[in-house]
């Protein structure tokens, strides 16, 4: 059922913020649009893989099983009802007025909103690491999903590094699998990680299930480590080189290394539809600015990992928020939202918690050597950017068409908040006054023939 | 760079662990016969018997993909007439014509 005369309202993203979100807008009894760029609804943690594969979801989700099954079964039964306006495999690239211009399989399409709300989710954020541009060097998000989506491991012989959740999340996952870990290198240390301990207990179920995950990894695990680099042949990697809490140094054997940080929300189309953004020390990035329920403008509305990274549960949470806001905004009658906002802020207060627990490495970072490589599209090394500093000031913008950190095909997306540290290193200033890199259409490069032929 | 996925190296990159029993399919990279599984994506069709998808046009490395998300457009590859695709996000079709360089009427 369709109020009649009820505005259009289009939602990108399913995965758990905008699952929920569409689900609060049908039992209000609107019919709203969703947009995803996925081959299921899902999103990223409980990505589904696609058809022909048989691991139950227990295997793929493990304790999350049965929360992934709740989502997708829900989902699925609105797209059968005909209850949503459902358009898988469609990637939005741009905002124009009160258009949404996409890509599907079959070219493009446009479509057009009254209001919005965004739930792209988070990707991972990456800090370069000397030889980190040689093929065989993956996210750790590509990991999992490899482990998810396809049942692969991306080497026989595998170094994770970074920091944050996922690094031991992903390293149990493989192991479980049956994969071999060479080592897993985490750059947070002890006391950084017992630190965010106490705030992190708002959820103790979830710290509990961490320390129990990182005691399977035992020795494997090494925890305030400095990475010096990946030693590569014209293959991939042959190891990484890397010293541990006390400055010894080592080099372990591996032939794929997978990286990452904690995640890095992706704001593209937020900044394209006129977000004000403000920079974030506990996530060391920069966030849209919205109110609590998600409201970032007249007729804008954001949620889940794309706003703030409060993960999959608080993206539920965030994702009912918004769509109760477009409902109150619209003059109908909303959900009453006052238990959400309280595990709103119970999932904050947790998120940056570990945030704080697992930090960004902004030391690392502002000491990689010259020849670094900064931007992987377009090979721009570290020595260049600063170079470009010394000559053009520390602007992150104005370093972008000096030097072409961030003009590459990524749009920015990995290199971004390791050049504003560069930059912030070189001109001694803070990273927030960096400065942030504007957001330009299409969020993803697009076959120009398909753009130009369905324009 | 001569052709077929044996100049690019000896063996793939990628291992399969998990759902291994699905139909297979087949597709020519460089011109040489392979075999992947139907749901594979094109990304994982190529890896398991090939180090790379291209060579960077920026560097001397070659390119395997980096997010399998969309979102780094690492992983573009050529069909055999010439289009593009982004291998982590397009699953593999039997008889698909796949190249890690420009056909040669393209360079
Ligand atoms: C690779 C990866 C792996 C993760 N694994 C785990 C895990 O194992 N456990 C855990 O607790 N957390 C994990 N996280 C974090 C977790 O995924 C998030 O907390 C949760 O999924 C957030 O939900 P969301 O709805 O905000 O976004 P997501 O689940 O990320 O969903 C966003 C959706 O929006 C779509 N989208 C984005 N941009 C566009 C566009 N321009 N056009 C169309 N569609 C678009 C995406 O395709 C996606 O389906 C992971 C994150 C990443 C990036
Ligand atoms: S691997 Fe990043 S877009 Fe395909």
């Amino acid at each position: 059922m369709t109020v009649p005369g009820a505005e259009r309202i289009v939602i990108v993203g399913a995965g758990p913020a905008g699952i929920r979100a569409a689900e609060t807008l049908v039992n209000a009894g609107i019919r709203p649009v969703v947009i995803d760029e996925g081959m299921k609804a899902g999103g990223q943690i409980y990505r589904r893989p696609p058809e022909g594969f048989t691991r139950p979801p227990e295997t793929l989700y493990g304790s999350e099983a049965r929360k992934a099954v709740t989502l997708h079964t829900l989902f699925d039964r609105m797209v059968a009802a005909g209850e949503i306006d459902y358009h898988p495999q469609s990637s939005v690239l741009a905002i124009a007025g009160n258009l949404l211009q996409a890509l599907a399989h079959g070219g493009r399409r446009d479509f057009t909103y009254d209001r919005l709300i965004l739930a792209t989710g988070a990707m991972d954020r990456l800090a370069p690491v000397p030889g980190w541009q040689a093929p065989g060097v993956y996210s750790l998000g590509a990991t999992q999903i490899a482990l998810k989506a396809q049942g692969v491991a991306l080497g026989r012989r595998i170094v994770l590094a970074g920091s944050g959740p996922l690094l031991t999340l992903v390293a149990v996952q493989l192991l479980k699998a049956g994969a071999e870990i060479a080592a897993i290198l985490d750059t947070s240390s002890l006391g950084d990680q017992m630190a965010g301990l106490p705030g992190m207990m708002v959820r103790p179920g979830l710290v509990l299930r961490g320390l129990v995950m990182r005691a399977k990894l035992g020795r494997l695990y090494h925890a305030g480590v400095r990475l010096d680099g990946i030693e590569t042949d014209g293959r991939g990697p042959v190891g990484m080189r890397w010293r541990d809490a006390r400055g010894r140094a080592h080099f372990t054997e591996c032939d794929m290394v997978g990286l990452g940080w904690h995640l890095r929300a992706e704001t593209q189309l937020a900044g394209l539809a006129g977000c004000a953004f403000d920079y974030d020390g506990d996530w060391a990035q920069w966030l849209p600015r919205t109110d609590r329920m998600g409201r970032a403008g007249e007729g804008l509305y954001l949620a889940g990992d794309g706003l703030r990274i409060l993960g999959a549960d608080g993206a539920e949470v965030a994702g009912r928020l918004a769509a109760a806001a477009c409902l109150a905004d619209m003059g109908l009658p909303s959900p009453d939202v006052a238990a959400d906002l309280r595990r709103l802020d119970r999932c904050e207060r947790f998120a940056r918690a570990m945030a704080r627990a697992f930090p960004w490495p902004a030391e690392s970072v502002r000491a990689v050597p010259d020849e670094t490589i900064v931007c992987r599209c377009e090979g721009v090394t570290a020595g260049q950017l600063r170079e470009s500093v010394a000559y053009g000031g520390g602007e992150a913008n104005r370093v972008k068409s000096l030097a072409r950190v961030g003009m590459g095909r990524c749009q920015g997306r990995y290199c971004q908040l390791a050049g504003a540290e560069l930059i912030a290193g070189k001109a001694g200033i803070k990273v927030c006054d960096a400065g942030r890199l504007r957001e330009q259409a299409p969020v993803r490069p697009v076959p120009i023939g398909a753009w130009v032929r369905d324009a | 760079m001569t052709s077929g996925p044996q100049a690019a190296g000896q063996a793939g990159r990628m291992v399969r662990l998990a759902d291994r029993d699905r139909p297979r399919v087949r597709f020519r990279l460089d011109g040489a016969d392979c075999a992947a599984l139907a749901g594979d994506t094109v990304l994982t069709a190529v890896l398991v018997s090939a180090p790379a998808v291209r060579q960077s046009e920026f560097g001397p490395e070659r390119r395997a993909g980096f997010c399998l998300m969309g979102a780094c457009q690492d992983c573009w590859l050529w069909q055999e007439d010439g289009g593009r695709l982004r291998a982590c996000s397009t699953l593999i079709a039997e008889g698909m014509q796949l190249r890690t360089v420009p056909p040669e009427d393209w360079q």
